[in-house]
């Protein structure tokens, strides 16, 4: 397979332009959970620190807020080179079908306006809003979020099951946008990664809390820092099954063989085992644990009921198999351990019991984050590589779709340099600012301070640091800052 | 209402876009060209401060019009958006790249951890608001020289014309020019008079540069883009002249201090000339190689789009304004 693949240089293009889509959305997908679901956790802190009088929590909607200014960077950047792609990468699909799906994409245009106006608004607003008006600005933030991710899906979800067109002698024609929008699969993608967002941000916030616990910062700010994101999390945790649930039935009529190869189902049959684990080798499943009817039961709700096989369609028109298998499955079993680390924090809590002072119990729920992510990650591969070959489920193959451009195999190593390099950056200035609430400073005076504003002797490798507000955090949440609020007390 | 006054309709409202990222984004663009000339850490942390607090608040709302663009194109005009991306792959790229660099830069620089990082963030963020201007600027000479065919055209000639040349020079000067005018304004508003003694004759030279590049881009486009330039001779003229007193306009109320004025004036110098391309631009998409009507979607696909285009403008267009008038109010210019 490889020397075929390597025999045409149309197929590296392929290859690499399938791995930048890849790359770039997987790296993207991260933070525009962040944009979905981070401002909706501030909400609550922020809520809390001024109706509640909570001097922690507004501790830390305030530096949650800088995090975010960071992250949505770096998100706005990365979607922007998404939506470069599907010109670079796809012109065989933006070019026949761009007035198909376009619609969506404006609408999304209009949510990305209204949250970067708000996020502006909300980033530079703590100290120069009254603080009521200041918190009401999430709101629009929020809701754009929603509304986003809606038609983000709303794609997604024509590829897999397209709508609003019709394709005579291959030219397409009758092209109603709205249907195209409100497709058969959208509503159940669009809940299943509103939910997956808040999951991904609130476990990802409350690891960040859990690490600081387990080295030995246990106050009340640490606490709520964890608990906030990890309730949110909680919830939407014990959401994502059912509705995951809800889509997997659909996929038996809407995308068999996406079905098929994520039960590792070979011959369509009734009374069809579940297949955990095992890998496909020549048309043979090859190890993994078989429990007889389950496969039916779950993935068609009855056990009498068919469940599709890989052998129902062509070998060119099978995705690879076992990615797909292996990645729903990583998914389902980081799912199902997400529920039950944070139903048990939440049972033992109301029993009584404080997981936190638990070092094991710490420690995996610094784990979660991360755990979040992979499911995410494997979500997205189960749903992009299942749908392979095609990139409009039986209308458009990717092949078709790919630029006629040689050399994607370069702009790909570019992307992999530069999204490496932002990723690492983007890591190296969160642990920075992390570091810097710790040791009692705020914000910079500037981005770039004239040395001289150094005091002398001050922190640890002082020549080169930057000149920092000396007010501790308690002073942080009463004076109400704005970024750039170095003038010291 | 014909297909042609729709597509016609549908295209002015993405061209709203080019106008307005080419004035907001480009300003923010332009900060970052200042923020390279700045000097040093210790002579340009002032100067550096300031365009942190003018575009900190607006970048991305700002930046969020060149997806507006992308979109409506790819959605109104597919096949032209495919033939502009797939012959133009190697300065979008770049583009990318630059757009990558200069948020990303930014956005670190100023949580960054030690003075030295921020060193290298910032050169990012300023090295990166340089070239992709510049590049944007090429891509289109590219389109207004008639270089972008249909079917596909070379991927390094088509960009690499003296239009191409000449248009990346402009785009990188005019950005330089209108973020020195916002840089003056606000700094005289905050009350920064060093920052404002600094900006000012900055200004006056970028707009004179400004003009001289603006006189040396005619006479090119007149060689190498004759159907762009008879069409700017006939139709544009108006808006061609009105950007020239609008220039010189500027250059009176900078010299008299009076940053407002020269701001808004600026505002109109470079709005009118990008609205005059715009102008010649019509009827096509691609100069002399895709005309609108050849290369635009489904006409239920346009209706919706001037529909979005509506609720764009009770939503999101006065929360833009919002955003506006709060970072110009006194209580957010300060520090």
């Amino acid at each position: 397979m490889l020397s075929a693949i390597l025999a045409s240089e149309t197929s590296i293009n392929l290859l690499a332009a399938r791995y930048q889509m890849a790359l770039s959305l997987g790296f993207h997908i991260v933070l525009a959970c962040f944009g979905v679901a981070f401002p909706a956790i501030i909400f609550i802190a922020h809520w809390r620190g001024i109706y509640r009088n909570d001097a922690d929590a507004l501790v830390l909607a305030k530096r949650w807020s800088k995090v975010a200014a960071v992250l949505f960077a770096v998100g706005a950047v990365s979607g922007t080179i998404l939506s470069f792609e599907m010109g670079l990468l796809w012109p065989g699909l933006m070019g026949p079908y761009g007035d198909v799906i376009g619609l969506p994409f404006a609408l999304e245009g209009i949510a990305f306006f209204t949250e970067a106006v708000f996020l502006g608004i909300y980033l530079f607003g703590w100290g120069r809003l009254a603080p009521r008006t200041h918190l009401l600005t999430l709101l629009p933030i929020m809701t754009a979020g929603v509304v986003g991710t809606f038609c983000i899906i709303a794609v997604n979800a024509w590829m897999n099951a397209p709508a609003g067109f019709d394709l005579v002698d291959g030219v397409v024609t009758n092209v109603d946008p709205m249907a195209a929008m409100f497709n058969r699969a959208v509503l159940g993608q669009f809940v299943h990664m509103w939910v997956a967002a808040f999951m991904v941000t609130g476990f990802l916030v409350a690891s960040a809390y859990a690490v600081g616990m387990l080295r030995g910062r246990r106050d009340r700010l640490h606490r709520l820092g964890f608990r906030i994101p990890f309730a949110v999390a909680t919830v939407f945790a014990l959401v994502q099954p059912f509705v995951g649930h809800v889509i997997g039935l659909r996929l038996a009529t809407e995308q068999p063989t996406k079905l098929a190869a994520m039960e590792l189902a070979t011959e369509t049959e009734a009374r069809a085992p579940l297949i955990i684990g095992g890998v496909l080798v020549d048309g043979e499943v090859r190890g993994g644990i078989e429990i007889p009817d389950l496969g039916s039961l779950i993935a068609r709700g009855g056990v009498d009921r068919e469940v599709p096989g890989l052998n129902d369609v062509p070998p060119e028109d099978r995705p690879p198999a076992n990615v797909v298998h292996w990645s729903f499955q990583t998914m389902i079993a980081m799912g199902m351990a997400l529920v039950a680390i944070g139903a048990g924090y939440w049972l033992a809590a109301w029993r009584g019991r404080d997981l936190l002072r638990s070092t094991w119990f710490l420690r995996i729920a610094a784990l979660t984050g991360a755990m979040a992510v992979v499911a995410l990650e494997t979500g997205w591969i189960t749903t992009e590589v299942g749908r392979q070959p095609w990139m409009v489920n039986q209308v458009l193959r990717v092949a078709d779709s790919v630029t006629p451009n040689n050399g994607v195999v370069i702009s790909l190593a570019v992307l992999v340099i530069v999204y490496t390099a932002m990723g690492i950056a983007a890591v190296r200035v969160l642990l920075s600012m992390s570091r810097r609430w710790r040791d009692g400073g705020a914000d910079l005076a500037t981005p770039y301070g004239p040395p001289d504003r150094v005091p002398v002797g001050v922190g640890a490798s002082s020549g080169d640091a930057m000149p920092r507000a000396g007010d501790g955090p308690q002073d942080d949440a009463s004076r109400q800052d704005g970024p750039g609020g170095g003038d010291a007390p | 209402m014909s297909d042609v006054g729709l597509i016609d309709i549908v295209a002015a409202l993405m061209f709203i876009g080019v106008l307005a990222y080419a004035i907001f984004g480009g300003a923010d663009f332009g900060s970052g060209v200042w923020d390279l000339l700045a000097g040093d850490a210790r002579h340009g942390g002032a100067v550096r401060a300031q365009i942190d607090h003018s575009i900190g608040p607006v970048w991305e709302a700002n930046h969020v019009w060149l997806i507006y663009i992308l979109v409506f194109m790819w959605t109104a005009f597919p096949l032209g958006f495919t033939a502009l991306m797939t012959t133009l792959f190697i300065p979008w790229l770049l583009v990318g790249l630059g757009i990558v660099a200069r948020g990303a830069g930014f956005a670190f620089r100023k949580y960054s951890a030690s003075l030295r990082s921020a060193r290298l963030y910032g050169a990012i963020f300023a090295g990166a608001s340089l070239f992709t201007p510049f590049f944007l600027g090429m891509i289109a000479g590219a389109v207004a020289s008639g270089r972008v065919p249909l079917e596909g055209g070379d991927l390094w000639t088509s960009w690499t014309g003296p239009a191409s040349w000449v248009g990346g020079v402009l785009a990188v000067v005019s950005c330089a020019f209108l973020a020195a005018c916002f840089l003056t304004a606000d700094a005289a508003r905050a009350g920064h008079d060093e920052v404002v003694a600094w900006m000012r004759p900055r200004a006056l030279v970028s707009g004179a540069v400004a003009g001289v590049v603006a006189i040396t881009a005619a006479v090119t486009l007149h060689l190498d883009a004759p159907t762009l330039a008879e069409r700017l001779r006939t139709r544009g003229a108006g808006l061609v002249a009105l950007s020239a007193i609008a220039g010189v306009a500027t250059m009176v109320w900078l010299w008299q201090r009076r940053y407002a004025l020269a701001r808004v004036a600026a505002v109109v110098a470079v709005g009118s000339i990008v609205a005059g391309w715009g102008v010649a631009q019509w009827p096509d998409l691609l100069v002399d190689t895709a005309p609108l009507d050849a290369v635009a979607g489904a006409r239920p696909t346009l209706v919706a789009l001037i529909i979005v285009f509506g609720i764009a403008a009770v939503t999101a267009v006065p929360a833009l304004i919002w955003l506006y008038v709060l970072v110009n109010t006194p209580r957010w210019s300060e520090d």
